[in-house]
């Protein structure tokens, strides 16, 4: 809000206008901080940027390493040459494979799409009478979603192994998909959003006499934009590097994640090949993050358990 | 949210639906999947671990002797109960803190500079197994970027086993941790302390709250209360559950069992020996450390700012 109001005005210089109003804007936040001290600050953020973001930036690099540069020693960091080969290799890899490469695709893409569809509407669905109303039942529900954050799903996996057994759904893409669906993190960000949305337009809604589905649907859901926003993007996260190991053992039923790691074993003279293979699955996760971040942001303020 | 409580009919399971339809067919779903596949999963580990059972025959009954078993015949489980503690008091504490320290810091920078920081800061942990190029960081011949580096700046004659000496085993797996671990928690810190009420630090400086510190303390920890719990009980579940890395980087069995952690002993029981009542137990009591030190975590969190 405050960023908003002063906002540098244009000038006949945007370029050094726009560093100027930083430099104004950052004064004004930083009262009480010396010269000396914001340098060590810089500094401190720089270095852990830096160690943050590299391994990243190696992986994008040796993806684009022709073979003797990925061998040269020292190793370096940046591409001298940049070639298509590694993604070439990668190609053929797969294509020689036995099971068509479109086939690991379908099944990530699939994986994905239906996964992350079930989160967000089932735990949305959910979170609208949790946050908006008071029934019997409620307080528990609203307790469990809160305490069932502290579980871990690999607590679980072997019952979960066995209920999948037992119901028929081992080596399916729904024994990957459903447990997912029961994880409280999606209705517990949803909620939490909800209850900030204004009760009067839910009165309101309900005086024009819709339904709790319909005004889930008409009046919560497009106000939760952000919130959904955020669960989508945390959803694909989680579904689109699932390797399904545990459950999908038929060979075409696998997604992309697995395949990959199967191929591409860590080493040395496979590097250029793992880091184009990395590179392709971890692109699509940070896009979507930076499309969206404002989104995301939005929500995350509200999501909290109250003290 | 307490609304005031509806006048007390005596209301039969049918009136009940009736009156909350709506609610109750839009909650349905999330509740027979939550029941099937979280709540049951972890009652029937609990049953399980007190017997006997290898997925072919019928489980027997075997009272406590997993427990016992895990406790006085099983030196790996000590070694990973020791290993899981040991991370999780360094990770824990280390990751949570990072996350805040870093939110807060790039909290105060121009809008643009925020958004490119938080994605050099989040990347890591939306990136999968991306962490597996740690091990292509700290290889054990002299291709190895680490190695290459430490012998051309001639720290090291020769390359270094990183994976082989006990001493180095545990640093790399906290370090590709922390390095994992800005995620959802860091996201919300940041997004609670943009929405911290600006007022409240003109009327701060008005009751005489005169540097930083003291505005971080008495206002800033306060607002972002519910930020800083769900962020606490997102950073102990992730500190706990550390196996992936330890598999991946330091292999399995790492050497000396030096990375060997709960969830590692958890996969060699449930998934490769296939004594699941073994297992359960070792779930069982991975399960109650959470619990409890989630439970801990918040009591003592609830006194910020107090």
């Amino acid at each position: 809000m405050m960023q908003g109001l002063v906002k540098p005005k244009r000038r006949p210089f945007p370029l050094f206008v726009t560093i100027g109003g930083y430099w104004q804007r950052f004064k004004f936040k930083r009262k009480g901080r010396s010269l000396a001290m914001d340098i060590v600050l810089a500094a401190f953020l720089a270095l852990f940027g830096i160690l943050s973001i590299w391994p990243l930036i190696f992986i994008a690099n040796n993806a684009f390493k022709p073979l003797n540069e990925i061998l040269l020693f020292p190793p370096r960091l940046f591409v001298i040459n940049p070639t298509l080969a590694n993604f070439q290799d990668l190609a053929l890899v797969m294509t020689n494979s036995w099971i068509p490469l479109s086939r690991y695709i379908f099944n990530t893409f699939f994986i994905t799409i239906a996964g992350v569809t079930g989160v967000v509407l089932v735990g949305s669905m959910a979170a609208f009478p949790l946050a908006k109303y008071t029934f019997p039942g409620s307080r528990l529900l609203n307790h469990i979603v809160v305490y069932a954050l502290m579980f871990n799903a690999t607590v679980t996996a072997i019952p979960n192994f066995i209920i999948m057994t037992r119901i028929g759904f081992v080596d399916s893409h729904l024994a990957v998909i459903l447990p997912a669906l029961g994880g409280t993190l999606g209705v517990f960000i949803m909620r939490s959003f909800m209850s900030q949305l204004p009760d009067s337009l839910v009165e309101a809604a309900k005086i024009d006499g819709a339904g709790e589905l319909k005004i889930y649907w008409m009046v919560a859901m497009p106000l939760a934009k952000a919130a959904w926003i955020t669960l989508i993007i945390l959803a694909i996260q989680q579904f689109w590097g699932a390797t399904g190991a545990t459950f999908l053992y038929t060979e075409s039923l696998k997604p992309v994640s697995f395949a990959l790691t199967q191929i591409v074993q860590v080493g040395v003279a496979r590097q250029g090949v793992f880091a184009a293979a990395q590179l392709i699955m971890l692109l699509p996760p940070v896009l979507v993050f930076v499309i969206s971040q404002s989104n995301v942001l939005e929500a995350m303020a509200t999501s909290g358990i109250k003290g | 949210m307490k609304s005031v409580a509806a006048p007390r009919r005596r209301t039969g399971f049918a009136a009940v639906w009736n009156e909350h339809k709506g609610k109750y067919i839009l909650i349905i779903p999330f509740v027979l999947i939550f029941f099937v596949f979280t709540f049951i999963p972890v009652v029937m580990s609990i049953f399980i671990s007190f017997t006997d059972f290898n997925m072919l025959e019928t489980p027997r009954f075997v009272g406590a002797m997993n427990y016992i078993n895990l406790f006085t015949n099983d030196a790996v489980f000590l070694v990973a109960l020791q290993n899981t503690l040991f991370l999780a008091l360094v990770t824990g504490p280390a990751s949570y803190l990072l996350c805040f320290i870093f939110a807060w810091l790039i909290n105060g920078l121009p809008n643009k500079i925020r958004a490119v920081l938080t994605l050099v800061f989040y990347a890591p942990s939306i990136s999968g197994s991306a962490f597996l190029i740690w091990g292509l960081i700290f290889h054990s011949d002299s291709n190895g970027f680490a190695n290459a580096w430490l012998m051309r700046i001639g720290l090291t004659q020769g390359p270094i086993w990183f994976f082989d000496t006990r001493q180095y085993i545990m640093p790399i797996i906290i370090l590709v941790q922390l390095w994992l671990s800005l995620g959802v928690s860091f996201l919300a810190f940041i997004a609670g302390l943009k929405n911290v009420d600006t007022a409240l630090y003109e009327s701060g400086s008005i009751d005489g709250i005169t540097n930083r510190w003291q505005e971080l303390w008495f206002i800033t920890l306060p607002s972002m209360k519910p930020q800083l719990l769900f962020g606490a009980v997102m950073q102990i579940t992730i500190a706990f559950s550390i196996s992936d890395i330890s598999m991946e980087l330091a292999g399995f069995p790492s050497f000396e069992y030096a990375a060997h952690t709960i969830l590692v002993h958890l996969h060699d029981f449930g998934s490769i020996r296939m004594e699941m009542g073994y297992a359960s137990a070792i779930a069982t009591i991975l399960f109650f450390m959470m619990v409890l030190t989630n439970l801990l975590v918040q009591k003592l969190l609830r006194r910020v700012g107090e």
